[in-house]
């Protein structure tokens, strides 16, 4: 599945996520916190509300996912859009390597037509998620192209079946500026607790 | 179960069914560790997991915390996860390398890696008492057996019992079939490990493995899907990745899936026959046979490239799909718990095209995502719900019963859906557990 879309860069985890042996921290060349302060600043200085176009963007995927609005949570990617959530902190690129999720628009077509089949055995039982999503900060903006990476943190509370679990963790959101608004061209999702064993498995993107 | 014994497990499995005790009982559950767990051979890890001197893993074989570790010699030990001085356990990461020797957190009793006592402090201490640090007790205690076959490190918690290959049989087929399809007949680990919860007793798995008339039932949904998208996909772009066929492959109508036999084995190992259409002829399969007929010539990699394998479960606890080089490894945690863990391997000397579609089937059917196994999770809890409840006293494996092919020790199911394989984990069950 990975190979079929070319991911356009790599990139790397959040800062502070977690390493696989906790040992040593993850060696990131990410800028420091300034940078994307300034990035943000310029982007204002530029008469544009990056950071406000892209938290709204962030706010809305979220929204979208915790009302079921699947078709519109795909459309929310390019058309070569990536959403991705390695399965180890250290990858780089989902190209090649073992990853939780690393699906293009076709894959996450599969995924929603499964979900919604009525002999989908597995959503049965009720179940709900609420994201937060928050600390957003642009890492980058190319004035040329539009092109923003921002980063930010979520944590997201599924109850199901009488149980809850929580997932929380990181996004960076590769986003593109088209004549409809943002879009993602690559979603890293970093999850905290992604080292762990699963108890069932992720019905759904996080 | 409580005060019963082993004749009153002879009652519970009948040829064709059995009671619904054995899988919900706790007294059988630790009859099951202590008769089945920690006396068969169990699988331990990939020598390839432990490359360099000091190099560990812990795994868990029934209810013992242990460490498989390559020593200094090259040697790969698997030892108690456990420090001989006051028991505490020694590794406490899942792995990592020790160096040349672990230290206990505790007191700093210090071993080798091959387990046996390096030093303690403040040795004058023991002067006068009965602790001699030349007595085994003061090292770190090894599994009483272990050995590994084309890479693949197995453990018998019991001196006494068959040899590994005794015990595989013609099953050892799984670890042939995938490291013959390796130009250089090895593979190579790829180090991550996909750690999944079934709420479920650990024999439930093995009975969905080899149950070909659950796919199209449990995963219509994602067959379905998938169908649709690849038709879509046909209109788009003409051609189709082959990850789509794996899910769509479950949407096969039950006559077809009746066309795949299972070969059923001593000591409760089966062969679940291929239905995924593992010999495609796309350009990167071609580049890939002409590697294989370079390192084994023609008729070899014939040979080799026909077997015909979906997977082979391996009684009481791994499940290899050797031509997508994955497999599970079924850890019981307790009567309705179950872990597996999933792992993935790569072809040494194959092409990267080859590693990749092995790679697609891991992340689509394998991962923590899985699409498929996301509908198994929730039969194998209502399995358990039911199992456990008063609503009946027996559960079927009638299915194709006194039907199928016997070929000396072996059963060969005439049909695929036949619940032939059912039957045969638990003849190896009951053996095991000395119910007759």
């Amino acid at each position: 599945m990975a190979a079929r879309a070319k991911a356009k860069q790599a990139v790397k985890p959040a800062k502070g996520a977690l390493s696989r042996s906790r040992r040593k921290p993850v060696a990131s060349k990410a800028k420091p916190a300034a940078e994307p302060l300034r990035a943000a600043a310029a982007a204002r200085a530029n008469g544009a509300d990056t950071l406000r176009a892209v938290e709204q963007l962030l706010y809305r995927q979220a929204e979208l996912l915790d009302t079921r609005r699947w078709a519109e949570f795909i459309q929310l990617f390019a058309e070569d859009g990536i959403y991705w959530v390695p399965a180890s902190p250290e990858q780089t690129t989902g190209e090649g390597v073992p990853s939780i999720f690393h699906e293009d628009r076709d894959l996450m077509m599969v995924r929603m037509k499964r979900i919604m089949h009525p002999h989908a055995w597995s959503q049965a039982p009720d179940w709900g998620t609420n994201h937060v999503v928050s600390n957003v900060m642009i890492e980058s903006e190319n004035p040329k192209t539009g092109e923003v990476v921002v980063r930010s943190r979520f944590h997201m509370l599924e109850f199901r079946r009488d149980a809850t679990r929580h997932f929380a963790g990181s996004y960076v959101h590769h986003l593109k500026r088209t004549p409809d608004g943002y879009r993602i061209t690559l979603q890293r999702v970093d999850l905290v607790n992604g080292q762990g064993p699963y108890d069932y498995v992720l019905q759904a993107w996080v | 179960m409580r005060g019963n014994g082993h004749a009153e497990l002879g009652r519970l499995v009948e040829p064709d069914r059995v009671h619904h005790s054995v899988y919900s009982d706790p007294d059988i559950f630790e009859m099951e560790m202590a008769n089945i767990f920690h006396r068969v051979w169990l699988y331990c890890g990939h020598e390839t997991q432990v490359p360099k001197a000091g190099d560990y893993y812990t795994v868990l074989l029934g209810r013992q915390p242990m460490i498989m570790v390559r020593h200094s010699d090259g040697k790969i030990h698997v030892l108690y996860n456990r420090c001989p001085h006051r028991g505490a356990m020694i590794c406490g990461a899942r792995h990592g390398n020790v160096g040349k020797g672990f230290t206990c957190s505790y007191h700093s009793w210090q071993f080798h890696t091959d387990g046996s006592l390096d030093s303690f402090p403040l040795p004058k201490g023991y002067e006068g008492t009965r602790l001699a640090p030349d007595n085994p007790d003061c090292s770190m205690k090894h599994a009483a057996r272990v050995e590994s076959y084309r890479g693949f490190v197995f453990a018998s918690l019991a001196k006494e019992g068959p040899s590994l290959l005794e015990f595989l049989g013609d099953a050892k087929i799984a670890f042939d079939d995938m490291c013959n399809r390796a130009p250089e007949g090895e593979v190579e680990i790829v180090p991550n490990c996909f750690r999944v919860i079934q709420h479920s007793n650990w024999k439930i798995f093995l009975e969905n493995q080899l149950d070909a008339l659950h796919p199209s039932v449990t995963h219509e949904s994602t067959g379905r899907a998938a169908e649709e998208v690849e038709r879509d996909m046909e209109r788009r772009k003409h051609k189709i990745p082959l990850d789509y066929h794996y899910l769509s492959a479950f949407t096969l109508p039950f006559h077809k899936w009746d066309q795949v036999q299972t070969v059923n084995y001593p000591n409760g190992h089966s062969i679940l026959q291929g239905y995924m259409g593992l010999r495609p002829q796309d350009p990167d399969s071609r580049a890939y046979e002409a590697v294989m007929r370079k390192h084994y010539g023609a008729d070899r990699t014939e040979e080799i490239l026909s077997v015909n394998i979906h997977h082979v479960l391996l009684y009481p606890g791994l499940s290899v799909q050797s031509p997508l080089q994955q497999l599970r490894a079924v850890r019981p945690l307790s009567p309705d718990r179950t872990l597996t863990e999933i792992w993935h391997f790569r072809l040494k000397g194959a092409p990267e095209a080859i590693y990749r579609r092995a790679l697609g089937y891991y992340n689509l059917v394998n991962s923590p995502s899985t699409m498929i196994n996301a509908d198994d999770l929730e039969n194998f809890w209502k399995c358990h719900q039911g199992l456990a409840s008063d609503g009946g006293d027996w559960v079927s494996f009638h299915r194709h019963a006194g039907q199928d092919e016997i070929d000396g020790s072996v059963v060969k199911s005439r049909w695929g859906t036949s619940e032939a394989p059912m039957r045969n984990q638990f003849r190896a069950w009951i053996n095991l557990m000395g119910g007759r």
